[in-house]
């Protein structure tokens, strides 16, 4: 079977809710693990990672949680599949440049995903739609605890977890939440937000994780210190954050509304204009468009959107998902125009937004 | 100017993250925009720095040749610090060979037995990363038993020291035979 048989389609992908999907678009932790003695992948020899991986995949393999998986060598996709697992979250730029030696386990319903000779012999993340980060941990805590009956992790009762580089040293852990936050920076409130995340020792990313543009106002915010503090506690800390910044969104959502409607429902309703009528049209722009249209449904301007059809655009426009649907390689250019075409055909059946008639600024016009 | 740890760099060139950091001016020449965020921790203080382009580069930010990974990663001066520690000498991991020039070009460690051949130079350099510099959570479940039964060993050990000081010999032998089959099993789970 392949990867593109396995995955679930993007519209059943962008189907899966959870609480506060609204806002949170997922929960996902991960626990680095490494085997006593072997050479990390970054400085192992060719030979060495593979027989790294031929310890460590059938391992992950045996797991309950992986009884309907798709285990794979990195050397044995394309180049197109791994972009596009990069594409959908289920593994790092990082692994996606791996090749032999490396391998990835991924259970049948995406929420267990493993990736072995990343920077580190293990690489397992828990994912969850919407926020779910204590259920996220449960299922992380209850894997690793089974795989440790079957491999030698390295262990240091001082230091904890061993990983290639001290960053993750202790409980290897990052818990992060991907955050939709368009009210935020529409207001111009994200990088006061994003400074005082900071100052609690919590990183803000972008929307591929570590050094990664804030594309279509998502931002992923995480944990960044991993030693000196129990795995729960960081979980509960992050979940806590997590909930304030929402209701910041909530409240410059409300304020942007009441202060500013025309401004809101200018910026929705161009984006309703350009996506549903551009001829050509980059994937940049489209994610940061989308997102606005995202917001329109939450503040109900579409009611005959469904937000499921704005995460499955947010998907299917990405360069990687639009050049599989083709069997020509496509330059830029060409994906501009068939991302486009897509979008239009897509939301035909879309009506243009339609802001509530009680404006409370009773000086604005409306035609 | 620059030393300590680099908490986090933010390196948002989004057009929306943009607008959000726009109009900073670079804290240096205090003239141009600043582009290049960097949030350090220094101890218990945070320092804030925004350079502009041509102040970053200046000060190597920009250039990942004059700026080691090492220290972007985890902190600048952290391979100083590390070869403060080595006292000059070149350290070696014994297990798989990686040096501290190694380490110093890949912000990364060989292999886990780098953390013990490495230990003095890593350890101020974990104080700036982390919130301490001792594990308080997850224990895997045979390094738990490992715990236990050192802890069983330790009391056997004082109850034969007691039976023999009492003469005791038959509650010595008992003890002693303990002690063995306790040695073993921690053996056993050590070594494998």
């Amino acid at each position: 079977m392949t990867i593109h048989e396995f995955l679930a389609s993007p519209a059943d992908a962008a189907r899966r809710e959870g609480p506060n999907t609204k806002i949170v678009m997922s929960s996902r932790i991960r626990l680095a693990r490494n085997i006593k003695g072997a050479a990390f992948p970054g400085w192992a020899k060719k030979a060495e990672r593979i027989k790294t991986l031929e310890i460590v995949r059938p391992a992950i393999e045996s797991l309950t949680q992986m009884e309907d998986c798709f285990s794979e060598k990195m050397d044995n996709l394309t180049l197109l599949d791994k972009n596009i697992l990069v594409e959908r979250h289920l593994i790092s730029r990082e692994h996606a440049a791996k090749n032999a030696g490396s391998g990835l386990v991924v259970n049948r319903d995406e929420t267990l995903c493993v990736m072995i000779n990343e920077e580190d012999h293990l690489r397992m993340q828990a994912l969850r739609p919407g926020l779910q980060l204590k259920q996220a941990w449960q299922a992380i805590d209850t894997a690793d605890s089974r795989l440790e009956r079957r491999l030698d992790y390295a262990f240091s009762p001082e230091l904890g977890y061993l990983t290639a580089c001290p960053t993750n040293l202790g409980t290897g852990i990052r818990v992060s939440a991907m955050l939709h936050l368009p009210g935020l920076v529409l207001s111009e409130q994200i990088n006061q937000i994003i400074q005082a995340v900071n100052k609690l020792g919590l990183a803000v990313r972008g929307l591929y994780g570590e050094g990664t543009e804030a594309l279509g106002n998502v931002f992923q915010v995480s944990n960044q210190m991993t030693l000196g503090e129990v795995e729960q506690d960081i979980v509960e800390r992050l979940n806590k954050v997590v909930l304030q910044i929402m209701e910041h969104e909530e409240n410059a959502r409300g304020s942007l509304l009441e202060k500013k409607p025309k401004t809101v429902y200018n910026h929705i309703g161009r984006a309703y204009g350009i996506l549903a009528n551009a001829h050509s049209i980059s994937s940049k722009e489209t994610m940061n468009l989308l997102s606005l249209m995202r917001l329109g449904v939450d503040l109900t301007l579409f009611p005959d959107l469904d937000r499921a059809l704005v995460d499955e655009l947010f998907i299917v426009t990405q360069p990687n998902h639009l050049q599989k649907r083709f069997s020509d390689k496509l330059t830029a250019e060409e994906r501009d125009l068939l991302r486009a075409d897509m979008l239009r055909e897509r939301l035909r059946g879309v009506s243009r937004p339609r802001p509530k008639p009680a404006a409370p600024a009773a000086s604005e016009k409306t035609t | 100017m620059l030393r300590g740890g680099v908490e986090f760099i933010c390196l948002l060139h989004g057009r929306r993250a943009d607008k959000a950091l726009k109009g900073m001016l670079c804290c240096i020449c205090k003239e141009k925009e600043a582009k290049v965020h960097l949030t350090q921790i220094v101890g218990e203080k945070m320092q804030k720095v925004d350079l502009c382009e041509g102040c970053a580069a200046q000060k190597g930010v920009n250039d990942p040749a004059g700026f080691s990974l090492a220290d972007l990663l985890l902190g600048l001066g952290a391979s100083q610090e590390m070869e403060q520690a080595s006292g000059g000498g070149e350290v070696k991991c014994p297990n798989c060979g990686f040096t501290q020039a190694d380490f110093k070009k890949a912000g990364r460690l060989g292999c886990s037995e780098c953390y013990r051949a490495f230990s003095e130079g890593l350890e101020g350099l974990l104080k700036t990363m982390h919130k301490g510099t001792r594990h308080v959570g997850k224990v895997p479940q045979s390094q738990l038993q490992a715990r236990e039964l050192a802890d069983r060993l330790k009391s056997l050990q004082k109850k034969l020291d007691k039976a023999v000081s009492d003469e005791n010999f038959e509650q010595a032998a008992l003890m002693r035979d303990e002690i063995k089959t306790t040695r073993e099993k921690l053996s056993e789970l050590t070594t494998t």
